[in-house]
């Protein structure tokens, strides 16, 4: 007997399932933007430094992050690292990882922008004014500097959410990969299971992306 | 008091490089309590250069500069207490774009000076109707026009209480239109007795306000004069070209 693809959601544990493996991508990429963020802005702070060896060495790590596939980037972690030392690291601490030195790169990136987009009179009213070097950076070149900052942060947030379907490859059953063994499980009873399952999929995205977005506009007319 | 005795202020042999360059040339300047002392001079001359030494956002490489007495001295601890006698407007508007214009005025005077909240906003509330700014107060800068925008900048100086006030070219980026409405601010506050430091390139303005002209070529002070002397007899054929510069004369 074939039944319609939307029961397929409901069968068993299926449902429960999926959100399982959507969290796991949640976690991995939550875990990823909480430790990218503070990272990158002192990696954005490092490259703004006028020593040489400072610019050297922070150009070639975004470089590198930049120019290797996220992709090449889990499997060294994964496999390439237990291969060469030996260490077992678990596929979802190698996830996290290698998020969290890409989330860096791009965040300082995007963190060294917005401090040289500051012009340099703001620096010289606020000094003008008797302002020391915290005062100035806490009251006039931060708060700036983080309006300015929000809306690309908001983008790296959802783009690291969505690229963490990747860690399927290094093992970690997340949502696409449970939406498979589901589909696979149900293929001759509900051959349309694929269309609801991805779609379920979709939405849960969707719905994962969404609120981060809902609070970026909120914030950006807040600091209007 | 002791303090009465300085001059308000007291540049001597400044010099000032940029790598090779050397823009400030042994200059020596007084300005006393309640001078007006405008600087002219083309440009590049080093107009900007001075009155960023003076309050100390650009270092000196030999000579002395004396506010009220006191060694101006970049990176030293009492810079930012000296910075407070010492109000400046610069040419590019310099407005905080993230704050209104109530909060502009106010930040120094609360978080610097540690006054209280509704004595600094008690005063930013004077200063503002002096101007006629007042109902703008909740606006934020780019609400503002050029001018509206240099007149708070003026504000946001006096706020702080200083004892001298430093102008760089501050009509120079606005429409001609807005210009009359910020040199009057400053004329009011020359009247009022304020101790002042402007370059300008507005020489009619210049005549009127000034008690005398400094006037500075290549890093060197070429005239030091009262107001009415230079415009009438320069001694120098530099200033005379200078001014020629701004005569209009059918031909
Ligand atoms: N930060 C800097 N680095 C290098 N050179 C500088 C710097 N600031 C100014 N100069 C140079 O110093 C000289 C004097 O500049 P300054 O801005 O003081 O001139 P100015 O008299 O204010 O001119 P203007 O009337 O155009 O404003 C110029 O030749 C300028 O190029
Ligand atoms: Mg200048």
């Amino acid at each position: 007997m074939q039944g319609s693809g939307i029961e397929v959601l409901f069968l068993g544990s299926n449902f429960a399932r999926l959100l399982e493996g959507l969290w796991v991508t949640m976690r991995i990429s939550i875990l990823a933007v909480v430790m990218s963020v503070p990272l990158g802005i002192l990696f954005g702070l490092f490259m703004t430094l006028q020593n040489p060896i400072a610019k050297a060495v922070s150009r070639v790590y975004l470089e590198f992050i930049r120019i290797m596939p996220q992709l090449v980037l889990l499997f060294i972690a994964y496999f390439g690292v237990t291969r060469a030392f030996g260490w077992n690291w678990d596929a979802e601490f190698s996830a996290v990882l290698v998020f969290t030195l890409w989330g860096t790169a791009e965040m300082g990136d995007l963190v060294r922008g917005a401090l040289k987009s500051i012009p340099q009179h703001q620096y010289d009213s606020a000094q003008a004014l008797g302002m020391s070097r915290m005062q100035t950076f806490g009251y006039i070149i931060i708060p700036q500097t983080l309006r300015r900052l929000l809306p690309p942060t908001i983008n790296l947030t959802t783009r690291m959410i969505k690229t963490t379907s990747l860690v399927v490859l290094i093992g970690i059953t997340e949502v696409l990969k449970v939406g498979k063994q589901i589909i696979d499980v149900n293929r001759f009873r509900y051959p349309t299971a694929s269309l609801w399952v991805y779609g379920a999929v979709f939405i849960l995205y969707f719905l994962a992306c969404w609120p981060v977005s809902v609070l970026a506009k909120y914030l950006e007319k807040r600091w209007r | 008091m002791a303090q009465q005795n300085h001059n308000m202020l007291e540049v001597s042999g400044l010099k000032k490089r940029f790598g090779d360059d050397i823009v400030l040339d042994g200059v020596d300047l007084t300005v006393s309590r309640g001078e007006v002392v405008v600087i002219l001079g083309s440009s590049g001359c080093g107009k900007s250069t001075l009155l960023r030494c003076i309050n100390g956002l650009e270092s000196v490489d030999e000579g002395s500069i004396r506010i009220d007495g006191e060694e101006v001295a970049v990176g030293s601890r009492s810079l930012t207490r000296l910075r407070q006698k010492i109000g400046m407007v610069f040419q590019s508007y310099d407005l905080f774009p993230h704050k209104n214009i109530l909060d502009n005025i106010t930040l120094a005077p609360v978080k610097v000076q540690k006054r209280s909240k509704q004595e600094a906003r008690a005063q930013a509330e004077q200063l503002l109707r002096r101007v006629g700014l007042w109902e703008k107060r909740k606006a934020y800068p780019r609400e503002l026009s050029g001018g509206q925008k240099q007149r708070v900048a003026i504000v946001r100086a006096l706020c702080l209480n200083p004892e001298i006030m430093l102008f760089d070219e501050v009509t120079a980026a606005l429409d001609p239109e807005m210009v009359r409405e910020v040199l009057d601010v400053m004329l009011e506050l020359a009247q009022g007795g304020m101790t002042m430091l402007i370059v300008t390139h507005e020489m009619q303005f210049a005549r009127a306000v000034a008690d005398r002209i400094v006037f500075l070529d290549e890093g060197k002070v070429l005239e030091n004069l009262p107001a009415e002397e230079f415009f009438e007899n320069p001694r120098t054929q530099r200033a005379k070209d200078f001014l020629q510069t701004f005569e209009f004369k059918k031909q």
